[in-house]
């Protein structure tokens, strides 16, 4: 409170004339408390949109004031911990785990709890590589000659090519390479898009890829492919050199799931608090989750349309939210 | 190449001191590469005396964020205070052309009046258009506004315009301001020309942590990150303009009994205006360059759809929202330029309140009839959904088609360059020992420009290796200086040709305009997909950009060689092709070297696209620090990039005075 009543004085003394459009907070306790816009962060995946478009478009029917405002996946937490952002973007485990465990730390943000959608992320594969990999979801196809040169590349020879996301996601391939004894190398993209953009292509011109992928996630939900499979992951085999099947090393199993987070400003809580109490009970599943990606991506439909059509078909499922 | 060819060719007899030094310090590099254990420390720069300056630059930058208190307030809540004065004019243009005003108390809104409709805009835009007197420039905005509204961009370019028009202004104003102050003071032009160079060198990403850190996430952090990569060329052309200003014009101001200030303003300024176009024009191109980063933090629009479109591959859609960004640049810089050109008329009679703004008042009526009208006509205010079209289908079926029928000469393509040219000189560059590579480079310095710039560019790049980035410096170095010399083998010959052939000229200049403005991001996701995920796309996307100052340069120097050389050399009997070899190409050797200065430079500032396509070098460094929110780790590689090119333009900018001066040219 005291933090944004100090801006909007900070603002007037500067801009005198336009702080008048701001309007000073009101004190009531009437929902909703304030008509200050709440910002909810848009990074530009379907999924993620149609999720952030649903919240907004629920607590936009109790009054608040909403932007829809663009911003990085990453850079998010900061602008977060700033107080320029205020309700972010689902947070992965698996490419945002560092980022979100700094931002909580500072206490500027806050975890609002999991969604309810748990993340699968690991090698991924489409279908065709099947013919030039016999054995495959099975990770062993990965060890056989045949399979790792139809899989290599100008740039790898004579190793094969494991194509993965940005060096700063974090992924953990070229200890897993080595514990597992495959004869891979890995090349990063230095984006999602790059990813998407050399998976897709080579999926298109049927070239044997095995890359990095997740769910829920356009790409999955448009080709048809597998994640390889490995041995089941447990914490002891990322800790414990002794686990698993190579008794020196770490990472000789599969990827631990991850989950993702609700995040918001700490600041908002007493601006707004109904609209904080709506996104703490906000959850969804992996199937409904999915299927509106599908509708997105697969039929083409606007991601604000889908989530409105989803509010209109739903309402058991959200009215508890808003109570 | 064609650098040490000259030198041999100069000197043949008397080999110089400084020919020596370059003998003597290759000998010691080629000795210390084949005696690695008495020198270890030589080649590879020890760990242990790497200094941990990013580590201090990102407790200092946090310190000051977090902390710092100026007395009264802080350090923070003066960023915050100056970034909502520079986000009221932004937030004030959005109202008006897209979310229009809306007043309100905690009960009821009091008051609501939309946003100008897209008729009205456009009307007004092709009236403006057409008092400035073109009617070609007319119909290009009448055509590019059509095109906006029609395609559905119409909020996204109206939300863009918004935040540049802004900026640019804000561009120029400060530019000038700064050209002014260095073009009186000395002193200042020692500091700022240093400080130009550094913004105009540093990679965006690396500045971008502190930028949101200063001004948050919004229209603010944008506008001056956008200003630090699109201000400098203004003030650098104000200077230049000013201390061309001739001698005539000040003297005829004093005697006018002008005040010091009044010179500057009333006379100088005025008579410099055609040539600060140049600057402005400059202003726009680039801050359209960076409206997908600043869209990123906070600026919405096309940057975003662009942005939004590549990430899941609708190319298509990516390519409309870039032409959308070309369009609004060259609009915006035409209007400029219009605006400039035209003469002051001058009126014998005061005029009468109606005459004098008879524009504005007619501009007021149209502004708000059409958007009244739309009240009740929608199709006024908004253009209907199925009204629009898409070409997105048509781009993305031809990357197809190209992908599937035409790989396999792709690959093999692809094969032979990594094969014969990246990797061999990925492997020398990374094969250099960083004592001896200092060294070379110092007495090179040396030999151009003296001690001074051995100096400066023996620290300077000794300092890459003191913060413990030479590796990934060295694979920056190998990709730029790849790019480079593509870019240079493409351009060069282009140019020359162009500068010949008329025709030729003019269908080059259309390509490498739309090259310049169309962001890089709209063909980096294409070639990505052509050629895989490698250093080998990273090139094509940095060629294709910094292929255009090669043309430019080559062009422009060959066309200014005086006609009354070309009439000698042919009454003495020259073939075309002896003009072209024996005469031309020599006299514009000079500005053909600027020309690639400035490919060297265009290929460092690609860094960070390269980086995102997702090689392992200073652009990476800069984009693991922004995930990271590490602002001291940015910085430092942001200035490892600087470094490398500020040598290197000292360098070749000392070869070229020197060369001209040769040539008996003005210097």
């Amino acid at each position: 409170m005291l933090k944004n009543i100090k801006k909007h004085i900070t603002g007037a003394l500067m801009i005198g004339l336009v702080a008048g459009i701001f309007g000073m907070t009101a004190a009531k306790a009437a929902v909703p408390e304030s008509k200050d816009p709440i910002k909810i962060v848009m990074i530009g995946y379907s999924g993620d949109n149609i999720i952030m478009y649903i919240y907004g478009e629920l607590i936009k029917t109790l009054g608040y004031n909403v932007e829809y405002t663009p911003a990085d996946y990453i850079g998010q937490f900061t602008g977060m911990g700033e107080g320029d952002l205020h309700i972010g973007s689902p947070g992965w485990d698996t490419t945002a785990k560092a980022a979100m465990k700094e931002a909580f730390s500072t206490g500027d943000v806050l975890n609002m709890g999991k969604i309810g959608i748990a993340v699968n992320e690991d090698w991924w594969y489409p279908l065709y590589v099947k013919d030039v990999c016999p054995g495959l979801p099975d990770w062993k196809a990965l060890l056989e000659p045949d399979c790792v040169k139809a899989l290599s590349i100008v740039e790898t020879e004579p190793k094969a090519r494991f194509l993965s996301g940005p060096l700063e996601w974090g992924g953990t391939d070229p200890e897993r390479i080595a514990a597992m004894g495959l004869d891979f190398e890995v090349i990063n993209a230095g984006s999602d898009g790059a990813l998407s953009a050399d998976l897709v292509a080579a999926i298109k011109r049927k070239q044997p890829i095995v890359a990095w992928s997740w769910e829920p996630y356009w790409i999955p939900a448009l080709y048809p492919g597998e994640f390889v499979v490995w041995p089941e992951y447990e914490d002891a085999c990322y800790d414990d050199a002794s686990w698993g099947m190579n008794p020196d090393m770490t990472h000789d199993c599969g990827r631990p799931n991850g989950q993702m987070w609700k995040s918001a400003w700490a600041g908002g809580e007493a601006i707004w608090p109904k609209a904080y109490d709506v996104w703490l009970k906000f959850n969804l599943t992996a199937k409904i989750a999915g299927d509106l990606v599908y509708e997105s991506d697969v039929d083409g439909m606007d991601t604000k349309a889908v989530a409105e059509k989803w509010i209109a078909e739903n309402k058991a499922t959200w009215e508890p939210w808003l109570k | 190449m064609a650098t040490i060819k000259v030198w041999f060719e100069q000197t043949p007899l008397r080999p110089k001191v400084s020919t020596l030094m370059i003998f003597v310090s290759v000998l010691v590099a080629i000795l210390i590469k084949h005696q690695p254990q008495l020198l270890s420390w030589a080649i590879n720069y020890p760990k242990s005396w790497i200094i941990p300056f990013s580590k201090e630059l990102s407790i200092f930058i946090k310190w000051l964020l977090k902390e710092a208190d100026l007395g009264f307030f802080t350090f923070k809540e003066l960023t915050r205070a100056f970034g909502s004065m520079l986000d009221a004019p932004t937030l004030f243009l959005k109202s008006l052309l897209v979310t229009g005003f809306k007043f309100e108390n905690d009960v009821e809104i009091l008051l609501q009046i939309p946003p100008l409709s897209w008729l009205g805009v456009t009307v007004i835009l092709v009236m403006l258009g057409s008092k400035l007197g073109n009617r070609k420039l007319t119909a290009f905005i009448l055509l590019s506004f059509l095109y906006v509204a029609f395609i559905g961009l119409w909020e996204s370019t109206m939300l863009t315009l918004a935040s540049i028009i802004v900026a640019v202004l804000f561009g120029i104003i400060l530019g000038v301001l700064l050209g002014v102050a260095a073009f009186k003071s000395a002193v200042m032009d020692r500091i700022l020309t240093p400080t130009f160079d550094f913004m105009q060198t540093m990679p965006v990403f690396a500045y971008l942590v502190p930028a949101l850190m200063m001004f948050g996430y919004g229209p603010a952090a944008a506008m001056m990150v956008t200003l630090i990569y699109a201000m400098p060329p203004m003030a650098r052309v104000t200077k230049l303009s000013l201390m061309q200003v001739n001698n005539e014009t000040v003297d005829f101001g004093r005697m006018a009994g002008c005040s010091a200030k009044q010179l500057t303003w009333k006379v100088m300024i005025p008579s410099i205006r055609p040539r600060l176009m140049v600057g402005v024009n400059q202003v726009i191109m680039l801050t359209l360059n960076m409206v997908i980063i600043a869209s990123l933090i906070g600026a919405g629009g096309l940057g975003f759809d662009v942005w939004a479109s590549l990430k899941s591959l609708r190319i298509g859609q990516g390519a409309e929202a870039g032409i959308a960004i070309t369009l609004v640049a060259i609009v915006l810089d035409r209007i400029s330029q219009e605006y400039a050109s035209r003469r002051t008329v001058h009126i014998d009679h005061i005029p009468s309140f109606y005459e004098k703004y008879r524009l504005l008042i007619l501009i007021a009526l149209i502004a708000i009839g059409t958007t009244l009208l739309g009240q009740w006509y929608p199709v006024i205010s908004q253009v209907p959904d199925d009204w629009t079209f898409s070409t997105g289908k048509f781009w993305d079926n031809i990357i197809d088609w190209i992908n599937i029928n035409g790989y396999v000469y792709i690959d093999a393509f692809r094969r032979f360059f990594f094969i014969y040219l990246l990797k061999p000189s990925k492997a020398f560059m990374l094969g250099l020992p960083w004592l001896g590579t200092v060294f070379v480079i110092a007495a090179i310095g040396y030999h151009l420009g003296g001690l001074r710039l051995a100096f400066l560019s023996a620290v300077l790049i000794s300092f890459i290796a003191a913060v413990g980035l030479w590796e990934k410096a060295m694979i920056s170095v190998y990709l730029v200086g790849v790019c480079v010399f593509l870019a240079s083998a493409i351009g060069i010959p282009i140019g020359i040709i162009s500068a010949q052939n008329e025709r030729v000229y003019r269908v080059v200049q259309v390509i490498i305009d739309t090259l310049q403005t169309l962001p890089s991001f709209v063909y980096l996701i294409p070639v990505i997909m052509l050629f895989g995920i490698g250093e080998f796309s990273a090139m094509v996307a940095v060629v294709m950009y910094a292929v255009v100052p090669a043309i430019r340069y080559t062009t422009h120097g060959i066309r200014q060689v005086p006609d009354h050389f070309i009439e000698a050399s042919r009454a003495m009997g020259c073939t075309r092709l002896q003009i072209l070899k024996r005469v031309q190409l020599p006299l514009a050797l000079p500005d053909i070297m600027l020309g690639v200065n400035q490919t060297l430079m265009m290929g460092l500032s690609m860094l960070v696209i390269t980086a995102l396509v997702g090689t392992r070098d200073l652009g990476q460094e800069t984009l693991i620090a922004l995930s990271k929110v590490d602002p001291g780790r940015g910085i430092t590689a942001g200035i490892c990039v600087a470094f490398i090119a500020i040598t290197a333009d000292r360098l070749i900018n000392a070869w070229a005075t020197k060369h001209k001066k040769e040539l008996g040219l003005d210097a």
